[in-house]
């Protein structure tokens, strides 16, 4: 019988403590499936995040680190600096990256540091109990927002591949989201092709992916896979927000 | 051995590269700065980095990305950066990661001034992040003794796996004295097989990690920490001791203040008091083994310093009741004058009397 579909190597086996229908799940498969196609897991240094994803140490099956809140491109900086050759990528959630890790986010961007960041947008803080993040959507109702995200109260949201792109340091900068089969296959080429622009050396990559929570949005997880493409892609447009002038080989 | 003079910041560039040294993430800060400047010279000279952070959280936060990948790295600051690198210190120290970390200590609380002072004591070595954790801090107190203890710090971070912080007052930043330097150390770090560098096939995967969520493993790493630390404790106690013998009073002092302490010990003896010093070169671990000795023969002590009375809590400790100690401090950039402290220590000779 031929085997058409198997877990990856780069995955440990062991049950992963996400909620049914989280995406995080979905999001490590995706690392994990590209690091094993490039055949690259002795090179492969992940940086764990806090927030839903931190055991994310756990279940790749490669050497970790584990960063404070926020604080993962600049722990990235100092490992890539060391090890230059090596793959080098953090996995942050929203408030992570874009709230208390703002500030060392945009300077490993601006610096053009060679090193990925999967970004997670789940719209929300999820492991403290869903308060508001800074990508929450206006109307959005949240513990910290219960009567829904107002601009004038609470802000607007951020855009991170928007906010990022015009610094010269970026040289990929892509969204995509994993609300279904074919989306999924299209951030499986977007971590694919910032991994490989890591690699040549061109400048700082970052993989924007927009994610599921289904327990803190008070949703199944069908509903929230369906929340998701209904409203946050009109907010989070969908693309590559910017591209090396060279194309990468796959 | 070449005899050079050289300011006490860079001395602590050149005593870090000598010590196999290469890299420094840092952030500019008064009175500290000529460290960072040296380094930017220096390091591209040996093959090493330097790259100025964002931030002082950031600086401290790289430093954890490099001591995981197994360098030897280093970063400097004074208080008010210290104090923001307090959450890498405790990631650091959590996650056992062997660094050095200066402080060129100025004037506080707040913004305060960019003059000498002494008073981030307490933050060194009692702690300053959250956790249950130990820094070791060594405080020099000349500029050759600048460069000797950082290849001792880079020696001991690596030995237990631990941040070790060079804690000085601006002058010592700022003073030039002639120096001798040994051969340049060439090596780099020992091998460090837990570092995170990639997993080899076969072989175990690394993990750089400071998170225990089951409590009974947090416990288990936090009695593990506390059982290093007590060995750190008995074995790395550093000190300088000067006219000890048949001392009455005992001037305990650190960095510059035990340089002017050491003038008033001279002082008084010609002026036939028995007066000795104790100068304290690890803070933390606190040199608790000499204090048990003299606390014997002592009469009392007084401890000298250039904040509001921050050690004298550690003299006390280590003193446990059996004699009097008293403070004379100066603090917000303001030296203790040897004059002033003779005159203290004269006061308290006579039993209080002027
Ligand atoms: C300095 C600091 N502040 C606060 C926290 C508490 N905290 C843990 S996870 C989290 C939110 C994480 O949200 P996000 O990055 O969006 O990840 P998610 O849980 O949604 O996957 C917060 C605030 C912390 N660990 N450290
Ligand atoms: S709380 Fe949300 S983000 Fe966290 S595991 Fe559950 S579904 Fe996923």
């Amino acid at each position: 019988m031929k085997k058409i579909f198997t877990r990856p190597e780069s995955l440990n086996d062991i049950p992963f403590h996400y909620c049914p229908g989280c995406t995080h799940g979905i999001a490590h498969r995706l690392v994990a499936e590209v690091i094993d196609e490039m055949d690259i897991y002795e090179r492969a240094l992940g940086i764990a995040p806090v927030g839903c994803s931190v055991f994310i140490f756990n279940y790749l099956n490669i050497d970790m680190y584990q960063a404070a809140h926020g604080r993962a491109p600049a722990v990235g900086t100092g490992v890539k600096r060391v090890l230059p050759d090596r793959l080098v990528f953090t996995y942050q959630g929203d408030g992570d990256a874009a709230a208390i890790g703002t500030g060392e986010l945009v300077h490993a961007a601006a610096r053009g540091e060679k090193i990925t960041v999967i970004f997670i947008n789940n719209a929300i803080y999820a492991m403290t109990g869903g308060q508001m993040a800074p990508t929450t959507l206006l109307g959005q109702k949240t513990t910290t927002t219960p009567y829904g995200r107002d601009k004038d109260v609470n802000g607007l949201p951020v855009k991170v591949c928007e906010m990022l792109a015009p610094l010269d340091g970026t040289a990929y900068l892509a969204r995509v989201s994993l609300h279904n089969p074919k989306h999924i296959a299209m951030a499986k080429k977007a971590i694919r092709k910032a991994f490989d622009v890591q690699m040549r050396g061109d400048g700082f990559t970052l993989v924007e992916i927009l994610s599921a929570c289904p327990t803190n949005w008070g949703l199944s997880p069908l509903e929230a896979l369906k929340w998701l493409e209904e409203n946050m892609i009109s907010y989070y447009p969908l693309g590559e927000y910017k591209t090396p002038a060279e194309e990468v080989q796959l | 051995m070449a005899k050079v003079l050289m300011k006490g910041n860079e001395a602590l560039g050149e005593g870090a590269v000598r010590a196999g040294c290469r890299y420094f993430f840092g952030y500019p800060i008064t009175p500290q700065s000529e460290l960072p400047h040296y380094l930017a010279k220096r390091m591209p000279q040996v093959g090493g980095v330097y790259l100025q952070s964002e931030s002082e959280t950031a600086a401290a936060n790289m430093v954890y990305g490099a001591a995981g990948a197994g360098a030897r790295v280093m970063t400097s600051s004074s208080g008010p950066g210290i104090t923001l690198m307090q959450e890498g210190l405790s990631y650091l120290a959590g996650a056992e990661l062997p660094c050095v970390v200066v402080n060129m200590i100025r004037g506080g609380p707040g913004l305060g001034n960019i003059a000498p002072a002494q008073s981030d004591y307490l933050q060194a070595v009692k702690g300053g992040g959250h956790g249950d954790y130990r820094l070791i801090v060594l405080a020099p107190a000349s500029v050759q003794e600048i460069i000797d203890l950082m290849q001792d710090a880079f020696d001991l971070a690596d030995k237990y796996r631990n941040p070790v912080m060079l804690l000085a007052d601006g002058i010592l930043g700022q003073m030039m004295e002639p120096v001798e330097l040994s051969e340049e150390v060439l090596v780099q770090a020992p091998e460090k097989a837990w570092a995170a560098t990639g997993r080899k096939k076969g072989g175990p995967r690394r993990l750089i990690n400071s998170l225990y969520i089951v409590p009974e493993e947090c416990e288990k790493h936090n009695i593990e920490l506390a059982q290093k630390y007590a060995v750190i404790a008995k074995e790395e106690q550093r000190w300088e001791e000067y006219q000890l013998d048949n001392a009455k009073l005992v001037i305990v002092a650190f960095g510059t203040c035990a340089r002017i302490c050491k003038a008033v010990v001279d002082r008084a003896r010609q002026e036939g008091l028995a007066v000795g010093l104790i100068r304290p070169i690890s803070v933390w671990p606190f040199p608790n083994d000499v204090f048990a000795r003299v606390r014997e023969t002592a009469e009392q002590f007084l401890s000298v310093e250039m904040n509001m009375g921050q050690m004298v809590e550690d003299v006390r400790l280590a003193v446990e009741g059996r004699k009097p100690v008293h403070f004379y401090g100066r603090v917000g950039g303001m030296i203790p004058v040897a004059r002033d402290v003779l005159a203290e220590v004269k006061k308290l000779y006579n039993g209080g009397a002027v």
